[in-house]
């Protein structure tokens, strides 16, 4: 059977398949959440069982962001960056108290949350979110990107991105 | 190298410019007027009998009823004669210290922290940018009368953000 033969949807459906079980991550931890996240793909917990072991040192390797801990604003431009840079389709989790909306710091320094800057899929809450909690934010995450459709998922399109 | 006779050299070669000695629990201080500041310190770095080759920490205190308003440090140690020294100095509101950042290459990026914080600026400063806080940033949060958690910290910062740069 050649692949014009399938329908869209059965199409569709082996593309999601295939995206939600090889979702890297971009290494990108920015505090002790970072830790939880490390601990995450370690033998105990064994992210590798979801197939996001793959942690890519370049963005433009990686599927998924999972922003780790307390983004300053100081950072928040570079992590604006590190986003565009990533290959579409990409999907952000954002792990942990301080980058679901600031956490603890209601300060002049940090983004109270970093959906200010790029588009969330998953908020995983916590101070930190136990490994358990991540590996559950990702099983959301395969579970959103299983449900994707044509045309369904928008492009980045907060203003003045690259993306429009 | 004693401590004390550091600072006797100090007041023999500028009696103009140091005001005070002080002595703490074997700590000396040297209050040093702001103007003759970059003369003093460059004696203090190169002067043979001194050799304070290391600038440990450069910082300021915001003293907000008094003035001048802020009281910059300067942490000095010897490594060849394994000696401490603290130098004082004071700067008014909007004022302006040379920079030490030629003599001793760590005050650079300790100006830019200087600056970042309390607004003091430093004439001669190579490359003076805040260096912890964003460039789009108001105010200087280190400062007596910067609130707590700032102004509007909690409103979105686009212009922040996308402030157009030049490609890493």
């Amino acid at each position: 059977m050649g692949i014009t033969d399938l329908s869209q949807d059965a199409l569709q459906q082996v593309i999601n398949w295939a995206r939600k079980n090889s979702v890297w991550p971009v290494t990108f931890g920015l505090a002790c959440c970072a830790l939880e996240m490390m601990v995450a793909s370690s033998a105990t917990y064994d992210i590798a069982r979801f197939g996001a072991e793959v942690f890519r040192p370049s963005p433009r390797q990686a599927d998924l962001m999972i922003v780790a801990g307390t983004v300053t604003k100081k950072m928040g431009a570079v992590l604006r960056r590190i986003h565009e840079q990533m290959p579409e389709p990409k999907w952000v989790i954002a792990y942990g108290s301080c980058a679901c909306s600031g956490g603890i710091f209601q300060t002049y320094s940090v983004v109270q949350g970093v959906d200010q800057i790029i588009p969330v899929d998953v908020y995983v809450p916590g101070c930190p979110p136990r490994p358990e909690d991540l590996l559950n934010g990702l099983i959301a995450l395969q579970e959103k990107i299983g449900r994707e459709r044509w045309g369904l998922r928008k492009l980045v399109s907060l203003p003045r991105g690259i993306h429009g | 190298m004693d401590r004390r006779a550091a600072a006797d050299l100090l007041k023999e070669k500028f009696p103009d410019a140091v005001q005070s000695v002080e002595e703490f629990r074997g700590e000396t201080t040297v209050a040093v007027d702001s103007v003759r500041l970059r003369d003093v310190m460059k004696h203090l770095k190169d002067g043979e009998a001194l050799r304070y080759d290391l600038l440990l920490d450069l910082t300021a205190v915001d003293f907000a009823d008094e003035s001048p308003r802020f009281r910059m440090v300067y942490l000095l140690y010897s490594t060849r004669f394994g000696d401490r020294l603290r130098i004082r100095t004071r700067v008014a509101e909007g004022g302006a210290l040379d920079t030490l950042s030629d003599i001793w290459k760590a005050a650079d990026w300790l100006e830019r922290e200087v600056y970042d914080m309390f607004g003091i600026r430093f004439s001669g400063h190579p490359d003076l940018r805040r260096i912890l806080l964003d460039e789009g940033f108001v105010g200087h949060p280190l400062r007596k009368d910067f609130p707590l958690k700032g102004t509007e910290f909690d409103q979105p910062f686009w212009s922040f953000v996308f402030q157009p740069k030049t490609p890493i």
